[in-house]
């Protein structure tokens, strides 16, 4: 088997990652999260017309009843209009507002969905989603530090905050919006990119025990290029029925699909080169992986 | 080599038809149904107006069968053949019926009597893809607290008056604070309210020529406030519910003060906040004298059935209402009998004390006043008949105890029958009573087209990507890959067993979860696959690469999964409604798929190369054959 370089090559992998982080966290600073009514509370409410919807009209009829910052758009089809209020209109604001359109048009309105969330919710989800974020994250620190090695732990923690910032960063970018779905495809993420991690981890810890008379850069190519074949299907696979949700689910887990695709694909390459260049950064060598009791067997053969 | 021994093939075998099992619920589709209840929990259902219901039905060409009836009567269901004429149905059942009776729309499930025998039951479907209304309510914890304050307060003015100590009483700042002008009478307060209230924290303050004194609310005591002020308004919101008729409704505590209620099949959510939100309240007068003029009482009948039809004469003066009662709390007085403990605020003790005082020996009624609703049906002008709904008080008796001395803030209700009474009429006393204000913090409807279409994509998404996989793993794997697709199928079923059993909501980020699971349950193959095919361009034997293969690959996929399920499990934790069904679809999924990929895959491969000589697997490799020495290209 020809071992693929890839560590030669880290340093292109090191500047993409920290230009993609340090795109992320500016957009993110600067544009924010296009934060969905989850998170800012207001009232959102979905119609179908029994044809073609007038957006203009729809449009001036609120302003006529005096909705302020009422954003409308179509949803899906031409037919089916979403209409967003802010926060500050009354939990009983979205029937009635219903009954406003269906007075200001011939056509049949379908009501689909009221959602209306209050603004004390919003703060504490958003709060709760970034604790539990980090929760995760510390959780799986340590499941790993356990199971490794504290080196594999940082590799692996690394990696995922790299893919949950490119993934936020892409959400922040592209201006999707951010509701709780996503959130918790990106939670989905986290699961999903440690998997990756910890199967090249465990090759990697395997063949530093197994593989002499080679440098850590080589372990982690040898390593790296056995795993490769498995680490693309696997994705492939997951990628085919993300595509599958993207395409077919609907527009309620359109935002959910699409995190998981950049997710799931950022985070096959993050754990072959995030992971895995932090373990090199770190001097990771064969005495952090060594068998306890095999060392002691080792210092037993040195008494005379 | 590569030989499961019988008993772990049957094993396997048995888990998975169990999982068929207990999946198969979810095959039968459910008949569009009514269900009849009485308005009031006294009332039966029997054959009689059963039958008033089919003649109506037949009357209006609808379709029906099935027709039962269930919970000792309480119930009856009656299946319809056309779930289009669901909503006509329920709007003509309900104007034969009359108000006495509330008609809500039901999914009554067809599990076959074998399935029903072992337990099976199809998933309940989440609000997202049956369509309903999920409220989230909010218990006001400061207005609760602040009650509670108030009653301490009152309760600690009456009885330094009684004990004729001077000093002044006022709430302050979330304590309350006694001020005296001399020491004595301060440590005769600080004994007082020790005796009356221990459970309050004392501080004694000096300042200048006051003596102050500040009993301060414990985080313990205001923390059982806010549990009390959230139970009483989960009961209540219970008894509205029913109200609503709505078939498998949901009401639950959510964290330290918030309610969630969930309401399939119901669209007027004007409707149902109106009711869930409206108030009841208590009305105290007394009874009336046998002369008094009838301009001046009013006949109430009694609420409770045991006194079915009875009636008294009440003043048309008002005591005090609902708002005046602080609490009410079943419990037994000094001779073990049955009483109930009213306490008042203050207004309403100094209320109850000034009528009270001259009328000991008379009798005083209680009445609960609920808002009800009576339909008539009017033309509208295009002729068609609409229902038109009337609101007015209902007013019933509670009870008409005989005031044996001057009441206060404090007093009991005693000479009840027994203790469930007593805890009966305490409930009704508190539903009555303005509990804490709840607000509507979270509102999310959805209508039926929109749940119904949901089901569809979600289905759609699930059979398209299963199809990509598994036309990829069998391209790729060739037998293996067949093995893992079988494996992959058997988890699918598996996992719907599991979720059934369960009782899992099946919700749209629940079939994402499914979908993912999917993807990501043929990882545990993909790994062992690949650890076969390593073997085999390192020269070993097939049947050694199938065993060392697996083997080896378990110890990465234990790791692997345990981790995802960390995250799995927090995802639980924190999240709410469908973020928690996409939770538990992704944790048993990763379970299930650790079974059907580890121990399934391996009796299947073991059943088609186990035991005998085999010269190459058929596991793919880019093409090529693989197997022997050649060196796989990766």
């Amino acid at each position: 088997m020809n071992v693929i370089p890839f560590m030669r090559w880290r340093w292109v992998a090191v500047g993409f990652s920290a230009a993609a982080m340090l795109a992320a966290i500016v957009s993110l600073s600067i544009n924010q999260l296009n934060w969905g009514l989850d998170f800012t509370g207001g009232t959102l409410v979905e119609v179908a017309y029994s044809d073609t919807a007038d957006l203009g009209g729809i449009r001036s009829t609120l302003d006529r009843e005096g909705y302020d910052g009422a954003i409308v758009v179509s949803f899906g089809t031409d037919r089916d209009v979403l209409v967003r209020l802010p926060d500050g209109y009354s939990d009983q604001q979205g029937a009635i507002m219903v009954d406003k359109l269906r007075s200001a048009t011939d056509m049949d309105i379908e009501l689909r969905r009221i959602e209306f969330v209050g603004p004390q919710v919003g703060d504490e989800l958003r709060d709760d989603g970034g604790i539990a974020m980090l929760t995760a994250l510390g959780l799986v620190m340590l499941y790993v530090a356990f199971r490794f090695q504290i080196k594999f732990a940082l590799g692996a923690v690394i990696a995922l905050a790299h893919d949950v910032i490119f993934t936020l960063g892409f959400f922040s970018l592209t201006g999707l919006e951010f509701d709780l779905t996503v959130l918790a495809a990106l939670l989905a993420v986290v699961g999903y990119s440690l998997n990756d991690t910890i199967v090249v981890s465990d090759r990697i810890r395997e063949n530093l025990r197994k593989v002499r008379r080679a440098s850590p850069a080589e372990v982690i190519d040898i390593s790296l290029t056995e795993t490769l074949g498995r680490t693309l299907v696997t994705s492939l696979t997951t990628l085919l029925v993300l595509v599958a949700l993207a395409v077919f689910g609907g527009e309620m887990i359109f935002g959910f699909a699409i995190a998981l695709l950049v997710g799931v694909t950022v985070g096959t390459y993050s754990s072959i080169y995030v992971s895995a260049t932090t373990l090199l950064q770190l001097d990771v060598s064969k005495d952090d992986v060594m068998v306890p009791e095999k060392e002691g067997a080792d210092q037993e053969g040195l008494l005379p | 080599m590569n030989r499961y021994p019988l008993w772990k093939n049957v094993l396997i075998l048995l888990v998975v038809a169990a999982g068929f099992y207990y999946a198969a619920p979810n095959l039968y589709a459910p008949d569009p149904a009514l269900q009849i209840a009485g308005a009031s929990s006294s009332q039966q259902i029997d054959e009689r107006i059963l039958g008033r219901a089919e003649a109506a039905l037949t009357s209006s060409d609808i379709g029906f069968f099935g027709e039962v009836l269930q919970d000792q009567g309480k119930t009856a269901l009656i299946r319809l053949t056309d779930r289009e004429q669901q909503l006509r149905a329920q709007a003509v059942l309900a104007r034969a019926l009359g108000d006495g009776f509330i008609v809500a729309l039901n999914l009554a499930p067809t599990t076959p009597d074998w399935l029903v025998q072992g337990g099976a039951a199809p998933m309940k479907l989440g609000l997202d893809l049956s369509g309903g209304v999920h409220f989230k309510l909010e218990v006001d914890i400061a207005a609760a607290t602040e009650r509670k304050l108030a009653q301490y307060e009152s309760g600690i003015k009456k009885r330094l008056r009684e004990e004729r100590i001077r000093g002044r009483v006022s709430i302050d700042g979330g304590q309350v604070a006694m001020q005296f002008r001399e020491e004595a009478d301060r440590e005769a307060a600080r004994r007082e309210v020790v005796d009356l209230y221990p459970e309050l924290f004392l501080d004694r303050v000096d300042a200048g020529d006051d003596w102050l004194l500040y009993a301060q609310v414990t985080e313990q005591t205001m923390a059982e406030v806010v549990d009390y002020a959230v139970a009483q308004n989960l009961t209540t919101i219970r008894n509205r519910v029913n109200e609503l008729g709505v078939s498998e409704p949901l009401v639950q505590r959510q964290g330290r003060n918030r309610i969630v209620v969930e309401l399939p099949g119901i669209q007027d959510t004007a409707e149902a906040k109106r009711i869930l939100g409206k108030v009841a309240n208590l009305e105290f007068r007394l009874v009336a004298e046998a002369n008094a003029p009838i301009s001046e009482r009013q006949r109430f009948e009694y609420r409770s059935p045991d006194r079915g039809g009875m009636t008294e004469w009440l003043e048309r003066d008002v005591i005090i209402t609902g708002e005046s009662v602080a609490n009410a709390q079943a419990g037994f007085d000094q001779n073990g009998q049955p009483n109930v403990m009213i306490s008042l605020d203050g207004e309403g003790g100094m209320m109850m004390s000034r009528a009270t005082r001259a009328n000991v020996k008379r009798r005083m009624g209680v009445l609960f006043i609920e808002r009800k609703y009576r339909t008539r049906y009017e033309a509208d002008e295009t002729g068609e008949e609409r229902p038109v709904r009337i609101p007015y008080d209902e007013k019933l008796l509670l009870t008409a105890p005989v005031i044996q001395s001057a009441l206060g803030a404090q007093f009991q209700i005693t000479g009840l029958d027994n203790p469930a009474e007593a805890s009966e009429l305490a409930l009704m006393l508190r539903a009555g009573a303005l509990a804490a204000p709840i607000t509507f913090v979270e509102e999310r409807t959805v209508g039926p087209s929109l749940g119904a279409e949901n089901i569809q994509l979600g289905m759609k998404s699930v059979q398209v990507g299963l199809a990509l996989v598994v036309l990829f793993m069998v391209a790729y794997y060739r037998v293996f890959g067949v093995a893992a697709v079988v494996a992959l199928s058997a988890n699918l079923v598996l996992l719907v067993g599991i979720m059934s059993l369960l009782g899992a909501t099946l919700t749209l980020p629940g079939i994402a979860g499914i979908v993912l699971t999917v993807g990501m349950a043929v990882d545990a193959n993909v790994l062992i696959f690949a650890r076969i095919r390593e073997e085999i361009n390192q020269g070993a034997p097939p049947q050694t690469a199938i065993n060392n293969g697996f083997d080896r690959a378990l110890v990465t996929i234990l790791d692997a999964n345990i981790t995802t399920l960390i995250v799995a499990i927090i995802l639980y934790a924190i999240g709410t409604g469908p973020i928690k069904g996409f939770a538990v679809t992704l944790s048993v999924g990763i379970v299930t798929s650790m079974f059907s990929a580890i121990m399934g895959t391996r009796a299947l491969v073991n059943a088609v190369y186990g035991g005998r000589r085999v010269r190459a697997l058929s596991i793919g490799g880019l093409g090529r054959p693989a197997g022997g020495l050649t060196e796989t290209a990766k």
